[in-house]
């Protein structure tokens, strides 16, 4: 019983995690119809930039300020640069294109900082609490995680539903002639959305480094974990990714926890076949179909 | 597509009677009258002439070369599979390292880890078998996938099948790998070498020439099978997914067919890797690896099989260069054996930025440029 509480409270700390980083695949593919191969990398390299700032003396929250910065101006000239001329062209080229600067960002971290596992300080006691004389896996660093979470999805929610910005935003994301016609200037719009999901992304590399190991290759699984958590919520649907992403950590610490931590990956792919063959508009898909 | 436009002879004279005026006479017809009349024979005399550039070239390179070209063959095997399945069936795939992975762990557990196991041929047999079984599996689900879902898809199996190493670590051998013999070189093969050159056949040799056998064989049968029918099904099926259902093609099958031929490459690759690198580690099998191939894919030109060599090329002869580089600019070590895949990542952007259809698509482009400049244009109704 203690067993299942932890194991289920380690997966609600993950899923928080996968749930932002599929939020940030989510705004991209609404805006772009573009699955950001390169997310993990992206935020992988903003990690390693925080890391340097607080290996520079500096504190965790400065550090996650110059991250998160550093992310919006990532994704917003890596949208600008790369990814604009690919848009709505094939689909192959948008994915090889993402898949092209993984692969050089992540080399570049090697380059630049080294390939060594480096530890990332949590800002939080990474020892849990005790209820009742028992140790529980869920520590102050994990409710830091949640609420981060939290914050950023409500902030993302009063973006989108209460201001001009993000009515502009939905709309060149909903119909890009029509948003044209209305004045918006959608190729902004767009940017500004690359921009955003960088920022989450960024977030979300920052809360799985927290009290662990950092290397350039550390984000790689949780592109492929927060890729199922969106295409199981419908990868339209931002309610959807959070959904998913809790749903993604729970199972996943599951299977870690009772069958072995070497088949978390497999249990992923299971997942997301069983998913797309089983009900591809995933479980909160507003429209009817779609085409996977 | 283009394959059409360049066969010579065989084809210009059998439709120049619909024509009204004959075709005007090409330089080089001399030689084209005298190659074989079917595709087959065609592909089948490149192979051969092939074949004497491989074994001149090996006799002639240092064993640190032949090393290398061990090492490109098997690529180069991989490679010619992942181009026939993207860039003629129009299916991304990220997963053939993990197809190459099973290849290589069922060579390795065949041969046994002191070669006493079943004879190579079979062996190497079975591996492509297996993985075509792993494949049909794999194209099953694929084949209702599409752009973005399917290389998802196949980013989690590529993530995916190095854990399963690790959990059945007493079979497969764990974090450290399944060791795998190397096979000793025939009689007959190295008093054959040393007829022809007079040379000694070292292990290293033989298994460039192992690869450099099984991937010639693996381009002659992929070059037939683009060339005929169902290379012409594969390419409707890419261009026009509704135009090909109307046709009467069957959608699932064609596509599950092309991930089965293209996982029977990567298996056939594993096993060659296995061989030469003498161990299957999941080490060697990341995300890098399967990335790694795409990038050798694209930058050649997807769906041209000369791309794909030149490609593989680029990954096995690259790396040292731009390491040297790296290190002359005072990098260290480690530092330095990361500017390749740097290389590749930028490479693979700018490919599809600039020249999407790779390498082998530009010269084609400046190659037709430059026939049209010199023919009458209103001669010229493909291309």
């Amino acid at each position: 019983m203690q067993q299942f509480l932890n194991v289920t409270l380690t997966g609600l700390g993950q899923g928080a995690v996968y749930a932002a980083f599929a939020l940030a695949l989510v705004l991209i593919w609404r805006s772009t119809r573009i699955v950001n191969f390169a997310q993990g990398a992206m935020a992988m390299f903003t990690t390693y930039l925080a890391l340097t700032v607080i290996e520079g003396g500096q504190s965790y929250w400065v550090a996650l300020a110059v991250a998160l910065v550093t992310g919006l101006v990532l994704g917003a000239g890596i949208e600008r640069l790369v990814i604009r001329p690919v848009e709505g062209g094939p689909e192959l080229n948008a994915v090889i294109v993402t898949l092209g600067l993984f692969v050089a960002l992540q080399a570049l971290a090697a380059i630049l900082f080294g390939s060594t596992f480096q530890s990332f300080p949590a800002p939080f006691d990474l020892r849990g609490f005790t209820v009742g004389g028992v140790n529980i896996a869920f520590t102050p660093n994990s409710i830091y995680i949640i609420v981060a979470v939290v914050v950023v999805m409500l902030g993302l929610v009063a973006l989108f539903r209460f201001t001009d910005l993000g009515l502009k935003m939905r709309a060149a994301a909903f119909n890009q002639e029509v948003s044209r016609l209305l004045g918006v200037r959608v190729g902004r719009m767009l940017t500004l959305g690359w921009a955003l999901a960088a920022g989450v992304g960024s977030l979300s590399g920052l809360l799985i480094a927290g009290g662990s190991l950092v290397f350039p290759a550390y984000m790689d699984a949780v592109i492929v974990y927060g890729f199922v958590a969106a295409v199981l919520g419908g990868l339209d649907s931002p309610a959807g990714a959070v959904v998913g992403g809790l749903t993604i950590g729970l199972l996943l610490s599951y299977v870690s926890g009772y069958l072995g931590s070497e088949l978390v990956a497999l249990a992923a792919l299971v997942i997301l076949v069983a998913v797309l063959l089983v009900r591809p508009q995933g479980l909160f898909a507003r429209t009817a179909a779609r085409r996977v | 597509m283009s394959q059409q436009t360049d066969e010579p002879a065989a084809t210009t004279q059998a439709s120049s009677p619909l024509t009204t005026e004959a075709p005007q006479p090409r330089r080089l017809d001399a030689v084209r009258r005298r190659l074989p009349r079917s595709t087959f024979g065609r592909h089948a005399l490149i192979v051969v002439v092939a074949l004497v550039a491989v074994v001149l070239v090996l006799e002639l390179t240092s064993p640190f070369r032949n090393s290398q070209f061990a090492t490109m063959s098997y690529y180069a095997i991989a490679a010619a599979g992942l181009t026939v399945l993207t860039g003629l069936n129009g299916q991304i795939s990220l997963g053939h390292g993990a197809l190459m992975a099973v290849g290589a762990y069922t060579t390795g557990l065949l041969l046994g880890d002191d070669g006493t196991g079943l004879p190579l041929l079979l062996v190497m047999l079975i591996a492509a078998v297996v993985t075509a079984l792993v494949g049909a599996v794999v194209g099953a689900a694929a084949a209702r996938l599409h752009g973005p879902y399917l290389a998802g898809a196949t980013l989690a199996l590529a993530v995916a099948v190095p854990g399963l190493a690790i959990y059945f670590d007493h079979t497969l051998g764990g974090e450290q790998g399944l060791p795998v013999a190397s096979p000793d070189v025939p009689d007959w093969f190295s008093d054959a070498v040393y007829f022809l050159s007079a040379n000694e056949t070292p292990t290293a040799k033989y298994l460039a020439y192992l690869g450099w056998g099984t991937l010639l064989l693996v381009l002659l049968l992929l070059a037939n099978l683009m060339a005929g029918r169902t290379g012409r099904v594969w390419r409707a099926v890419r261009d026009d997914e509704v135009a090909a259902e109307l046709a009467g093609i069957r959608l699932g099958r064609v596509r599950v067919l092309a991930f089965v031929v293209s996982a029977v490459c990567a298996g056939l690759a594993g096993s060659v890797l296995g061989i030469v690198v003498r161990l299957a580690a999941p080490s060697g099998f990341t995300i890098v690896l399967s990335l790694g191939l795409l990038t050798a894919v694209v930058v050649g030109g997807l769906g041209s099989l000369v791309g794909a060599l030149l490609g593989s090329a680029l990954l096995v002869f690259l790396p040292p260069a731009v390491t040297n580089i790296g290190i002359g600019a005072g990098l260290d070590g480690t530092q330095a054996a990361q500017l390749a895949p740097f290389v590749y990542g930028v490479v693979l952007v700018l490919v599809i930025l600039l020249a999407p259809s790779g390498a082998v698509g530009v010269v084609k482009q400046i190659w037709n440029r430059s026939r049209t400049n010199r023919r009458e244009p209103s001669t010229r109704r493909t291309g």
